[in-house]
């Protein structure tokens, strides 16, 4: 019932997405000139600076936070617990980070590696099966097309958490448990970027110039790979970037199937740290500050510098 | 004739094939047709088996995975000899739904994060919408800029969030409760009757930016004529927003809502990182997944854990059919 209820709602929202990045660059034109610059519903007068008022306190709430960890990590271990948290003390930022990267003979880098290893291969390896999965959906008929659909659209619902025990069960006889390969595979077969590749390639990948390439003598796999995959490029990027976001940002999956601290990916490090921090000889909460910080400006650095992308595959990346 | 017939089982065959139609109607003679028609079928074969590595992944970590729990929750296991004997497996049958239906701590921790969810889900999606019906009201230019710090909650990773509002709370480090200190308030954040607004403020905080972009989205495809149409009859901006762009986002309240509840039944970060400071209000059966995560990984029973995740998953379908129900009600 949820389901067939839950699809157009989905096929909806994809297509937005999918076609929203070209069009999106047009009103960023028109705004440059004056005549139109008004929206058509903007407020005038009192309920103007009302308006004004209720947006910069929400964005002191959303803010604040960050602006707390950035002032925090600056300051040394004394003054974290003295001084006031929302202004700076002392500047030691490069003091923490030594310490930071120093910590257990510098596990926090070696946490930091994993993490970037397992977010591109499996972001890699995730785009291509993908694609090509999508691309034949879309682009061929042939029998057991709208089972596979049907397939993808129920797995939509299977809840996450259902996933992780009988996993577990699976990685074990599989001899994958507590190895990179149980934090790169299972990611690389979602098939929500399966769904929106299959969404793309029915309005990017025109049928008359497969048919063109035919003529010229070209193969399936090498229309695919010449011409497929290059019209596909935008849902190609949004799928690397919601796939590389969600996987630096995976918490539980590593917590439940790496038992080596060399292992494992950043946020359960820092987790692991959090837990100690209270009972350990020597406090770790300037640890676990700077650590939150390093690592998340890489990821507001990508989502800002790739906008583009997320912000169109946003509502589709959500659902799994 | 024989063109006619094979263009007719073709257009049979492959109703949405359209170059292919095109080809054997003007094409003439039915040899040609019949070679053209292997060759066709071949073509899609090969191209059918581009999503094969897909399909073979998608099996070994979705469908076995599924078909495992299935299996592993009517079986009960057993260590004979004060656990240095091999393990047994037996049938058990529906023995550990029963006793799933029946652990008050398994539906206590459902009730708290059924409580939860319903408080603190429609409260994200009323400050939503509010910053999307906001945000709408301004100078695009304006507007622009507000956009990216209000979603920067939604760039930062859900478990730096939680780690960030644990210290903001925390007595120690957090400026929070001095703050509160200077209007005489003394708020243990950590305390049993505070835990869940602590938990359920961070993920406001959290979800309200990309809840907002959606809502901004829905709010920004509503054609400006009907606005337009409304001032002329005289129609205020409150009246607007009410009765135009609110009506508007109800695809994507629903959409959000459902997702947010989804999730939020599931929870099992946030409290967890809360129990890292505070194990003695957040126990280890605090949440359905938590007490999932505690009896397959610490307690190792298997079996219970994927019968409780069943359970789990089957509340998540049924509340979200309900809701998805329920609003399509209030829609027609």
């Amino acid at each position: 019932m949820t389901q067939a209820s839950l699809r157009p709602e989905v096929s909806r929202t994809v297509h937005e997405a999918v076609d929203a990045p070209t069009p999106a660059r047009l009103p960023s034109k028109r705004r440059r000139n004056p005549n139109v610059q008004r929206s058509a519903n903007e407020a005038v007068g009192v309920s103007r600076w009302v308006m004004l008022g209720i947006l910069a306190f929400l964005a002191v709430y959303s803010a604040g936070p960050l602006w707390w960890l950035i002032v925090a990590s600056t300051k040394s271990k004394e003054q974290l617990y003295t001084t006031n948290g929302l202004w700076f003390g002392e500047f030691s930022l490069l003091d923490n980070l030594s310490d930071l990267f120093t910590y257990q003979d510098g596990i926090f880098a070696q946490w930091l590696w994993n993490t970037v290893v397992y977010a591109t291969l499996g972001s890699v390896g995730l785009t291509l099966v993908a694609l090509a999965a999508g691309y034949a959906i879309a682009k061929y008929h042939y029998l057991g097309r709208g089972f596979t659909m049907g397939l993808i659209i129920a797995s939509f619902l299977i809840p996450g958490t259902l996933m992780i025990v009988p996993s577990f069960v699976l990685f074990t006889q599989m001899g994958i448990y507590d190895t990179i390969w149980a934090m790169i595979l299972p990611g690389m077969f979602g098939s929500f970027s399966v769904y929106l590749a299959k969404v793309y390639a029915e309005g990017a990948v025109p049928s008359e110039l497969m048919e063109a390439a035919r003529i010229d003598g070209a193969g399936e796999y090498r229309i695919f790979f010449s011409l497929g995959l290059r019209l596909m490029t935008t849902a190609g990027a949004t799928i690397f970037l919601l796939h590389f976001v969600a996987s630096w940002n995976t918490f539980m999956w590593p917590l439940v199937f790496l038992k080596g601290a060399d292992k494992w990916p950043v946020m359960l490090g820092l987790y692991s740290w959090l837990e100690r921090g209270t009972d350990s000889q020597y406090d770790l909460t300037g640890l676990v500050i700077t650590g939150s910080l390093v690592s998340t400006i890489p990821m507001i650095i990508l989502m800002i510098a790739m906008q583009r992308y997320w912000r169109s595959g946003v509502t589709m990346g959500s659902l799994k | 004739m024989t063109a006619t017939m094979q263009a007719a089982t073709k257009r049979r065959r492959f109703p949405r094939g359209s170059t292919r139609r095109k080809r054997s109607s003007s094409g003439g003679a039915g040899t040609v047709l019949r070679a053209q028609s292997g060759w066709r079928v071949k073509q899609d074969l090969k191209g059918a088996s581009l999503s094969l590595p897909f399909l073979l992944g998608f099996a070994l970590f979705t469908l076995i995975p599924v078909a495992m729990a299935l299996k592993e929750s009517v079986f009960a296991t057993k260590t004979s000899g004060l656990g240095f004997g091999k393990a047994t497996s037996t049938f058990v049958g529906f023995d550990n739904f029963a006793e799933a239906l029946a652990d008050t701590s398994f539906w206590a921790g459902m009730f708290r994060v059924f409580i939860y969810a319903i408080i603190v889900v429609p409260l994200g999606q009323l400050v939503s919408l509010a910053m999307a019906l906001v945000l709408d009201g301004v100078r695009r230019r304006v507007a622009a800029r507000f956009r990216i710090v209000l979603l920067l909650p939604y760039m930062v990773p859900g478990l730096v969030a939680t780690m960030v509002w644990i210290f903001l709370y925390s007595p120690v480090v957090g400026p929070l409760s001095d703050f509160l200190q200077v209007f005489g308030l003394q708020v243990n954040f950590f305390a049993g009757n505070t835990i869940w607004s602590s938990i359920g403020n961070l993920a406001i905080w959290g979800g309200i930016g990309f809840n907002m972009l959606i809502m901004y989205g829905s709010l920004q495809s509503i054609p400006h004529e009907i606005f337009e149409a409304a001032r002329i009859d005289g129609a205020g901006e409150l009246r607007i927003a009410k009765d135009i762009k609110v009506p508007f986002l109800r695809g994507s309240l629903v959409l959000t809502s459902l997702l947010a509840i989804i999730g939020t039944l599931q929870i099992f970060n946030e409290p967890l990182l809360f129990r890292a400071v505070t194990p003695e209000t957040i126990t280890k059966d605090f949440t359905p997944a938590m007490m999932i995560y505690n009896q397959a990984f610490q307690v190792g029973n298997i079996n219970y854990a994927t019968a409780l995740s069943i359970v789990l998953g089957v509340v998540v379908g049924i509340v979200s059919t309900i809701i998805y129900r329920f609003t399509n009600r209030i829609e027609s």
